[in-house]
């Protein structure tokens, strides 16, 4: 981009390019850089085996298992919730529309800690459906249930902000051509939508993904902090530092970056993949873009 | 006493081994607490083996102590709670999860072992800090959790007044005023106990931390020993850290002569044992002398003694309106 052969859009003299290029390659190494290189630096301060020795601590990786666990659970939930939210925004006008998108953009609004009090408050023993969830040996909060209901409200609106936009763009003219060429509501689904969202899709998931592995607060409220059952990676990362187990912490941090690193390289094919699907479209159909 | 306990508990558990599968015990405990019952269970649960034949499976919870308690209300599942302040248990004493007499159910108010508030200072104490007199001195910067929400806190705060009380011619009034002036030296309130050492050893900030005996050894192992030096004040309190059975839970999960037993168990040699090797200190006066090194004389006094229990002294100094509150807004 900076060897444009054309000098309009850099105008600016070297010194404002060189120095902007500074500030903002040096904000990203102290504040992103540097942390995370940390992050696997104090893990490994005293050599490798006693970094994998912490992790083979039986309740680092109960933990370990437990994210993984949360987050699938919450994955058919969110792509379910996400695809007919966006579905229903998109290709339909019905009242309460502005109002739904209010309500899905509310978990990003409400602070974590708040949503985990609200979970407390239905579910727990003095809470609302309390003596019924007693009374039938349900047992929600401080229990996994509760903290995928927790992760469930933090995550929803991941995959619906991400294709409500994409929805939109596309337009139902597509939709309304295979129906009017006698395909059934599934056969629509499955043949047309579901492909043109498909990278979009993929790209909430992912966001969503990591973030129900990251999350703190919620789930730390929910959680109850039994050891080798209710706790988290992140919830037992905090635990181990405040032991003064700065290795185990790190070490159990350090499995939280990779998994991010592990996000972030999948969130990148998948945005190559959509920019080559849309150049690819674009170049096919030149007729299109003038109509 | 104990040992028909352990005896009527087997027969109790002979009757009932064969309805039940490995039983399952969670204990809701402080945050510090994790060393103590991460060598106590494997122990108990070995003893408990011998006994009756019956795996018992210990789970244990840890976090902020009135968390803990709060989280057991809202209905986590802890069969027994070992805490490190009496009023947590209250509170869940009046939510009714708990005995109201629950204080008389074990030895020594349910409190199988004890601590003290020291001093911790820079080493080779460059501000001669010898006794809670030199801790209000103007110059001096003290560390200490907030006393209103804290434990740890708490306890400076009590100790502080007790020991300006039991000075000649102490009153309430005077007290009040000493404490005040301890607290204008407090440059912050960390947000806990963990949280106050840090600052102190990490950040390096104040000249003086004021926390439990038992974290005194922590630091140790965390900051190397020569880092810092142990002061004993002439007087100060005795942290109890109480235990109780969650009564709905264990009659829920019909696990009570395993709670109760896994409790007791605490005040045997070897559960005595073992708070001392966590530099707790034991009941136990032989085992008390066996570690004398590690737990030097020190005058104290408990809270029930000087402010009437737990929850008076609570209700009095650190509720909405109380000493605290008062120095506070007058400071």
């Amino acid at each position: 981009m900076s060897s444009n052969k054309l000098t309009r859009a850099t105008q600016e003299p070297a010194w404002v390019r060189y120095t902007l290029l500074a500030v903002g390659l040096g904000f990203l190494f102290f504040f992103l850089g540097l942390p995370l290189v940390a992050v696997f630096v104090e893990a490994l301060a005293q050599g490798l085996p006693i970094y994998l020795e912490a992790l083979k601590e039986s309740e680092t990786r109960s933990a370990i298992w437990l994210t993984i666990v949360i987050a699938l659970a919450v994955l058919p939930f969110n792509i379910l919730f996400g695809v007919a939210a966006a579905w229903a925004i998109a290709k339909f006008d019905f009242k309460g529309k502005s109002l739904l998108i209010t309500l899905i953009d509310l978990p990003f609004a409400v602070s974590p800690v708040v949503a985990g009090l609200i979970f407390i408050l239905m579910f727990g023993s003095q809470g609302y459906f309390g003596d019924w969830l007693s009374a039938n040996e349900f047992k929600i909060i401080f229990a996994v249930p509760g903290m995928i209901i927790a992760t469930l409200f933090i995550t929803f609106p991941f995959i619906a902000r991400e294709l409500i936009p994409l929805m939109q763009s596309q337009g139902k003219d597509e939709e309304e051509a295979a129906i009017s060429l006698g395909a059934s509501g599934w056969q629509m689904f499955w043949r047309v939508t579901l492909p043109n969202i498909k990278w979009g899709l993929l790209y909430g998931v992912i966001l969503s993904n990591a973030r129900a592995m990251g999350e703190f607060g919620a789930v730390s409220v929910v959680s109850g902090h039994i050891r080798g059952e209710t706790n988290t990676l992140p919830l037992h990362v905090e635990i181990l530092y405040n032991e003064y187990n700065a290795i185990g912490a790190f070490a159990a941090a350090s499995v939280l970056a990779l998994l991010a690193l592990v996000t972030l390289v999948a969130k990148t094919i998948v945005e190559w993949r959509m920019k080559a699907e849309t150049d690819m479209l674009n170049a096919e159909l030149p007729g299109e873009k003038t109509a | 006493m104990l040992l028909r306990k352990t005896l009527s508990a087997l027969c109790l558990a002979l009757v009932a081994s064969a309805a039940l599968a490995d039983a399952t015990l969670l204990n809701a405990s402080y945050d510090v607490a994790r060393d103590v019952y991460k060598d106590y269970n494997p122990m108990f649960q070995k003893y408990w083996k011998a006994k009756t034949g019956e795996s018992l499976d210990l789970k244990q919870s840890h976090g902020g102590s009135s968390k803990q308690v709060r989280a057991v209300a809202d209905g986590l599942e802890a069969d027994v709670v070992t805490m490190n302040q009496a009023n947590d248990i209250e509170f869940l004493a009046e939510k009714g999860l708990v005995a109201k007499d629950w204080a008389k159910k074990f030895p020594n108010n349910a409190s199988p072992y004890t601590s003290a508030m020291v001093f911790i200072v820079r080493k080779g104490n460059p501000k001669a800090l010898k006794d809670w007199a030199d801790l209000a001195a103007p110059g001096i910067q003290v560390i200490l959790p907030h006393p209103k929400n804290t434990g740890n806190g708490r306890n400076t705060y009590l100790s502080a007044w007790a020991w300006a009380l039991k000075q000649p011619g102490g009153n309430d009034a005077k007290a009040q005023e000493f404490v005040g002036k301890l607290l204008k030296n407090a440059p912050l309130f960390a947000a806990g106990g963990r949280d106050a050492t840090t600052t102190f050893m990490q950040r390096g900030l104040g000249d003086v931390l004021v926390t439990f005996e038992s974290e005194a050894e922590m630091i140790a192992k965390e900051f190397g020993k020569g880092n810092f030096e142990v002061v004993y004040p002439s007087l100060t309190m005795q942290t109890e850290f109480p235990v109780a059975i969650v009564e709905k839970v264990v009659d829920k999960k019909g696990t009570r002569k395993q709670a109760t037993a896994y409790l007791e168990y605490l005040w045997s040699k070897e559960g005595q044992e073992n708070a001392a090797q966590n530099y707790l200190r034991p009941r136990d006066a032989d085992l008390l002398k066996k570690y004398a090194t590690s737990f030097p004389p020190v005058k104290t006094f408990t809270v029930d003694e000087v402010f009437g229990g737990a929850n008076k002294a609570f209700a009095n100094h650190f509720k909405d309106g109380g000493t605290f509150d008062q120095i506070y807004v007058a400071k």
